[in-house]
């Protein structure tokens, strides 16, 4: 044989032991924070261990900014849980974005029409209803295309991302305060109505609490329920599954509807829980970060605990740096971009095995 | 007639041309089989190295001595070796480490856009200039440089010859791209790649290569988008986030013209007028209706995306394998 050989031999491995697979994935997260300070390092000139203090201040340096980082990581985790059931389906939503905002805009449009014709207790779980309503609508739709024409899953959610953006944006000016001013500000700022209750004096701790319970639920759902079942087949092998007697569409369809549900509830905790108020920038990308964090964590709701708290205080701690340097605060994203180049990498080291080629003739 | 058409029309394409870049870019890669979610991050990197390169120089040489062709030169290959590194990084991950296509493309545009806004940002900061903002208006001349006798040419030197070179270069490379696509052998080879990488791999085709390269060079096509943008339609000036969200809209391109460039070049100034339309429609006070006209690119294309796969023609379907890795030892 006269052809050039590739230097490398590649084959899919066996199953790895957990521990091998996470030291793999551990050494790619530490080869990214050397390259994340060398790239710091670079720009502000300041030492490495001088950088990932500043980023451990950023992130936890005070009460008030643990209390933040907790609520970024909430949030962040709560969408995360929220595409993964779909994802597991291989059923490609890159829409939380827009589930998320549309959940927010239904809230905001509660606590606005109907903030002096109902009582707060009643008021809220309108809003939660109607939050709920408006992400499964949005989740709904491209399921329903997908399952009955194959309708492609990604660009449909894509377009459904800025569908929303541009009904918020709609809805903003319809409703600005004060009229001209292109923004609608904290909503019912004096009366409170339709705020979610403080618990515990803290003012974030209900959406972690809200949060936990979901990562929780959807653990179980995934591992230990018929549905988690059916969506792990459907996710294996659609054929497999109707010949197993699973109705695929209709678990795409339900799959999907639950999917944008949570997003819903996760974009009623950003209006009504924290930042009463509705922008189109409210979710801020974090429903894209949300499909890197799942697939990070293997779509498992616990390690996805991590991965998100990885990706929120690096994000914060980069918004330090940014600041102490005077750098511009897109500097969290380079270096999100770049740990995440390295756990997107770091899977071909799990899924394969590289081996040296001994010698061309010999192996021919 | 209800509005000025020939003021709308220039400035609809003017709208379009990036999205035309991006287009025909994401076209070529998807014909791989490669779904680019990155095109967005990747058409801010083309922007701000053209940025880089172009301040540098205007720092370097005073304005009066700058040469025409290192002014349009150096912006141009920074550009495309940005674009370049970022399409380079994308193979590298989901063909020869086959990672998936879609996390590893919404991990490029949050690391392009990073780029983009950082160094957008804090160049200044950075190399210590004392100029307050980047606006490279000299630079920018050489780029909006349209032909001598548009002025004297009226309505249709309005309409058709008063954009800059890049323009002209975008539908330049439409037009190529759909020739290369469907009339030459590589055009084949490529599409068969895209279809079913292993048959392609069967028939003697070099998978990798081909996804390499039309990956490769579809990045650098869309990362001109970025370039036309900030050196054409911005006028030189880089201000943060402004591109937007002009990347996404073109990829919902691609599937508007179902995988046709040269379709693309009408349908990108649709698009660009559907951006602009807004602007041009008396709504009175009632400023939130235009709100609702910035939707309408993006219901089209929903539209037409179902209404493609309700039809179920075989010519107007995506290519088969998109978004899959290939691994040849894998049945």
């Amino acid at each position: 044989m006269n052809k050039k050989q590739s230097l490398f031999h590649i084959a899919k491995r066996d199953t790895l032991p957990w521990y091998k697979s996470f030291a793999i994935r551990g050494c790619a997260i530490l080869l990214a924070l050397v390259v994340c300070a060398v790239v710091t390092m670079l720009l502000t000139g300041e030492n490495p261990v001088n950088i990932f203090a500043t980023i451990f201040k950023g992130a936890f340096g005070s009460a008030r900014k643990s209390w933040v980082t907790f609520q970024n990581l909430a949030v962040l985790l709560g969408i995360s849980l929220a595409v993964t059931p779909a994802f597991k389906m291989r059923f490609w939503n890159i829409g939380a974005e827009g589930q998320v905002l549309i959940g927010c805009l239904a809230t905001a449009a509660c606590m606005i029409c109907l903030a002096d014709k109902l009582p707060n207790a009643v008021l809220i779980l309108v809003s939660l209803a109607a939050a709920l309503a408006a992400g499964a609508l949005w989740g709904f739709l491209p399921a329903f295309f997908k399952a009955k024409w194959n309708t492609n899953e990604t660009l449909f959610t894509l377009m459904m991302n800025y569908i929303a953006t541009q009904l918020a944006a709609f809805f903003i000016i319809v409703w600005e305060v004060p009229k001209g001013a292109g923004k609608i500000g904290i909503i019912n700022q004096g009366t409170e109505a339709g705020w979610l209750p403080v618990v515990g004096g803290q003012k974030y701790l209900l959406v972690i609490l809200v949060v936990a319970v979901l990562t929780v639920f959807m653990y179980i759902y995934l591992n230990y329920s018929k549905h988690g079942y059916e969506i792990a087949v459907v996710g294996e092998s659609q054929r497999t599954a109707s010949y197993a007697g699973i109705k695929v569409e209709r678990v795409i369809v339900r799959t999907m509807v639950l999917s944008g549900a949570v997003c819903g509830l996760m974009g009623l905790l950003l209006t009504a829980g924290t930042d009463h108020t509705l922008t189109t920038t409210i979710v801020g990308g974090r429903g894209f970060t949300a499909v890197m964090v799942s697939w990070m964590a293997k779509f498992n709701p616990i390690i996805m605990i991590f991965t998100s708290l990885l990706l929120v205080v690096l994000g914060r701690g980069a918004s330090e740096i940014s600041s102490t340097f005077g750098l511009n605060q897109s500097f969290s994203d380079i270096l999100t971009g770049i740990i995440l180049f390295f756990i997107i990498g770091s899977e071909f080291f799990i899924t394969y095995q590289v081996s040296l080629r001994k010698s061309g003739k010999k192996e021919a | 007639m209800f509005f000025d058409f020939a003021s709308f029309l220039p400035r609809a394409v003017m709208q379009g041309i990036p999205l035309l870049y991006g287009s025909t870019g994401e076209i070529l890669t998807e014909k791989s089989g490669n779904l680019n979610l990155g095109i967005p991050g990747i058409m801010y990197v083309g922007g701000i190295c053209g940025v880089v390169g172009a301040f540098f120089y205007e720092q370097a040489v005073p304005a009066a001595e700058m040469n025409g062709i290192l002014a349009i030169g150096i912006p141009m290959v920074c550009s495309l070796l940005g674009s370049l590194l970022m399409g380079l990084l994308y193979c590298l991950l989901t063909v020869t480490l086959r990672a998936n296509q879609n996390v590893t493309g919404l991990a490029m545009t949050t690391f392009g856009v990073g780029i983009g806004n950082f160094f957008g940002g804090s160049l200044i900061k950075l190399t210590g200039s004392e100029v307050p903002s980047i606006a490279l208006s000299t630079t920018s001349a050489y780029f909006s440089k349209s032909l001598p006798f548009a002025a004297k040419c009226g309505w249709f030197g309005q309409i058709f010859l008063s954009y800059g070179f890049l323009a002209y270069l975008a539908i330049l490379l439409a037009l190529l791209a759909s020739y290369f696509l469907k009339h030459t052998r590589p055009g084949l080879h490529l599409r068969a790649v895209g279809e079913s990488a292993s048959t392609a791999d069967a028939a003697g085709i070099n998978v990798t290569k081909y996804k390499y390269l039309a990956t490769c060079i579809g990045s650098m096509i869309a990362g001109l988008g970025g370039l036309y943008y900030v050196m054409d339609y911005a006028s030189g000036v880089w201000s943060n986030n402004a591109f937007g969200d002009r990347g996404w809209l073109a990829i919902a391109l691609v599937i508007f013209t179902i995988w046709r460039p040269n379709v693309s070049v009408l349908a990108s100034i649709l698009f660009g007028g559907f951006y602009i339309l807004y602007l041009y429609i008396p709504t009175g006070t009632n400023l939130a209706i235009k709100e609702l006209y910035k939707m309408l690119p993006y219901v089209v294309t929903l539209a037409v995306l179902i209404i493609v796969s309700l039809r179920k023609k075989r010519e107007d379907q995506p290519p088969a394998s998109l978004g899959l890795s290939f691994f040849r030892e894998e049945r």
